[in-house]
């Protein structure tokens, strides 16, 4: 540690204005006098000329430097004409560097608190322009599909297997575990209601039509999105952080062709795939239960499931498991493509496309429940 | 101030699991001078830096800073030694997420007891420094590739380290902000005594800061030449060192 007292200055009138004395060690660490009594003393003096006096000077550090660079700074905005040269020349050249490149206009930002109206409008604009943006990127995909039907639309089959591939076997295993669970969830619920009517074997016709018609297509939608949409955004968001997006596009490639596309089209063809999947593993799960709290043999179960559950409640949840797959893969692309350059942003897009997902498949989920509904089937 | 230099590396290794990036290094960095790490590109430099820095660890061979082996001292004293480093990443490694002025404040809060007001006080000291008075409120994703650099520049200087990493200071600089980051090295070197390490392609910059270097090639793995610059120029009878300090192919 230094011996040296600490940081002091001391302020004396000279021939042409003031002599500030600065003696000590001027550093952070030993503490920095508070100066903004000085400060006001020399402005209200306001002398012609300032100079300085650094013989007594010891260690510095940027504690000085900063106390300098505010001091010179108010004494050219009021006029004191400061006499650098009499500073170590050190101080000296580092306080040319700090005022060698003078502050752009209009690149400081006000920070103004903004009213709770302009808020509410400018979220409202910002929802707005959202589901146009969104709007605007399903006409592109459209257009998109109409070239690959062409067969002109450009991108890597390759690609398109790898996605499968990260879409469908590998998802196998969490599907497995949540529609089973959900199966004995329904069987459990309902056994408890069922068995006080003494009908106990329309249970199978419960999960069965419950997994079939809805729950098969929900939940393997509702994990897509959290595994599968929330990573499209993620690598795509990652994408056009590193301008690997603006790459594409330069080189005349549409991103929507090229990204987009083995994406939706991996998404399309394997979640009716997985729902088939998950209507089964979940109506096994109802058997579990059945024959373990309700004593219903695996036989009974079953033949109460053919009889009853006509294949085109399964049929319903194969197709609406192919809108949803459409429908996360859009809304995990779409943020991916709008996210902003940083990696903050990244993560923002990754929420916002599982949001945005379980959203429109709930939407959708209701749509199509009301159309069948007219319909009749 | 101690009579050790300030970085000694002895028999140096390093490499990426098992591939050899470059071996045998020997070479000291003394206290207040501006040390220079040449080569082509790929040949190691960065890391070279990531292991002085104390990010990576050597796979033979010992990093002595002020005298202390590295990687033969607990965690906690490496992270206190590395602390007083300042660093400048290759791509500026800012944090996204905060504006410029929060990303200088973040080490300013940790390591010293500054009051808000002087933390906004040297925020504002440190980006005049590099050419960005007023930028304190921009986002890194908001300002070229240049000026993050520069803040990157002004975020390793926050703490007044005695030893500063530079990687590719001046890539992407215009000229003008390449002069005035010689100037600021050598200001910092000067002024406030402080260690610089450089790494560096910018033939015109190396020869107006540097006091020593070293040149690693990428086939040998290994140091190939060692001195100033300037000497180097004159004396090295190496091609490899000739073309790229004339810039001859
Ligand atoms: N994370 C990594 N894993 C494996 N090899 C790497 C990794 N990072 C860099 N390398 C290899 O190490 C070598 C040196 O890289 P680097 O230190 O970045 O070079 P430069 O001298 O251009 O800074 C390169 O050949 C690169 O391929
Ligand atoms: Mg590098």
């Amino acid at each position: 540690m230094s011996t040296h007292p600490s940081a002091q200055y001391q302020i004396r009138t000279s021939p042409h204005g003031l002599n500030l004395q600065l003696s000590g060690d001027w550093q952070f660490q030993s503490g920095i006098p508070n100066t903004d009594a000085l400060l006001q003393q020399i402005l209200n003096t306001h002398p012609e000329t300032l100079s300085f006096d650094c013989q007594q000077l010891a260690n510095w550090d940027s504690g000085l430097m900063t106390f300098l660079v505010k001091l010179v700074n108010s004494c050219n905005e009021n006029n004191i004409s400061t006499q650098l040269e009499t500073l170590p020349t050190g101080i000296q050249k580092l306080l040319q560097l700090a005022f060698a490149v003078p502050e752009r206009k209009g690149s400081r930002r006000a920070v103004l608190g903004q009213p709770v109206l302009a808020k509410i409008g400018n979220v409202t604009i910002e929802m707005h322009r959202n589901w146009s943006d969104l709007l605007a990127f399903v006409g592109e995909l459209f257009f998109g599909f109409l070239n690959f039907l062409r067969g002109r639309a450009r991108f890597r089959y390759s690609d398109l297997f790898f996605q499968i591939e990260a879409a469908g076997p590998s998802a196998l295993l969490i599907i497995t575990l949540i529609s089973v669970l959900i199966g004995m969830i329904l069987a459990f619920v309902g056994a408890v209601q069922l068995r006080m009517f003494g009908a106990e074997i329309f249970i199978a016709n419960l999960v069965g039509l419950g997994m079939a018609r809805e729950m098969g297509a929900m939940m393997t939608a509702i994990i897509m999105a959290g595994r599968t949409g929330a990573a499209y955004a993620a690598q795509l968001g990652t994408m056009q952080v590193n301008e690997e997006i603006d790459a594409l596009k330069t080189m005349g490639i549409s991103p929507i062709e090229f990204l987009v596309f083995p994406r939706l089209l991996a998404l399309c063809l394997t979640m009716p795939l997985l729902c088939i999947y998950a209507d089964f593993m979940g109506i096994i799960g109802g058997a579990i239960v059945s024959a373990t709290m309700l004593d219903i043999s695996f036989f009974q179960y079953f033949q109460q499931i053919q009889g009853f559950v006509p294949l085109k409640h399964f049929g319903i949840g194969i197709f609406k498991a192919g809108v949803f797959g459409v429908l996360v893969a859009t809304a995990g692309c779409f943020r991916g493509l709008q996210c902003g350059r940083s990696a903050s942003s990244v993560g923002f897009a990754a929420t916002s496309a599982v949001v945005t997902s379980i959203v429109l498949i709930i939407v959708a989920d209701a749509v199509i429940t009301v159309l069948c509904q007219l319909i009749g089937i | 101030m101690t009579m050790t230099s300030h970085l000694d590396i002895r028999n140096l290794t390093m490499a990426y699991s098992d591939v050899i990036i470059q071996k045998n290094l020997n070479f000291t960095v003394s206290h207040g001078e501006v040390f220079v790490i040449m080569g082509g590109s790929g040949c190691g430099k960065s890391t070279l830096l990531r292991h002085l820095v104390g990010l990576m660890e050597p796979s033979s061979g010992d990093v002595f800073v002020d005298g202390v082996n590295l990687w033969r001292v607990p965690l906690e004293e490496r992270n206190q030694i590395v602390s007083r480093n300042g660093v400048l990443y290759q791509g500026g490694a800012l944090w996204s997420s905060m504006t410029l002025g929060e990303n200088i404040a973040l080490p300013l809060n940790e390591y010293s007891n500054l009051n808000q007001k002087q933390v906004q006080e040297v925020i504002s000291y440190k980006l005049s420094l590099v050419g960005l008075a007023g930028f304190e409120d921009y986002y890194p994703s908001e300002i070229s590739g240049g000026m993050r650099k520069r803040a990157g520049l002004a975020r390793a200087m926050a703490l007044d380290p005695d030893i500063l990493f530079f990687d590719e200071p001046s890539a992407g600089l215009d000229p003008v902000s390449s002069r005035l980051l010689d100037e600021l090295i050598l200001e910092l070197r000067d002024s406030l005594g402080a260690t610089v390490v450089i790494v560096s392609h910018e033939l015109a910059s190396i020869f107006t800061v540097a006091d020593n270097s070293i040149f690693l090639d990428p086939d040998e793995k290994t140091i190939i030449a060692a001195g100033p610059p300037k000497e180097l120029l004159k004396t090295s009878v190496d091609p490899r060192v000739k073309q790229f300090l004339t810039r001859t192919i």
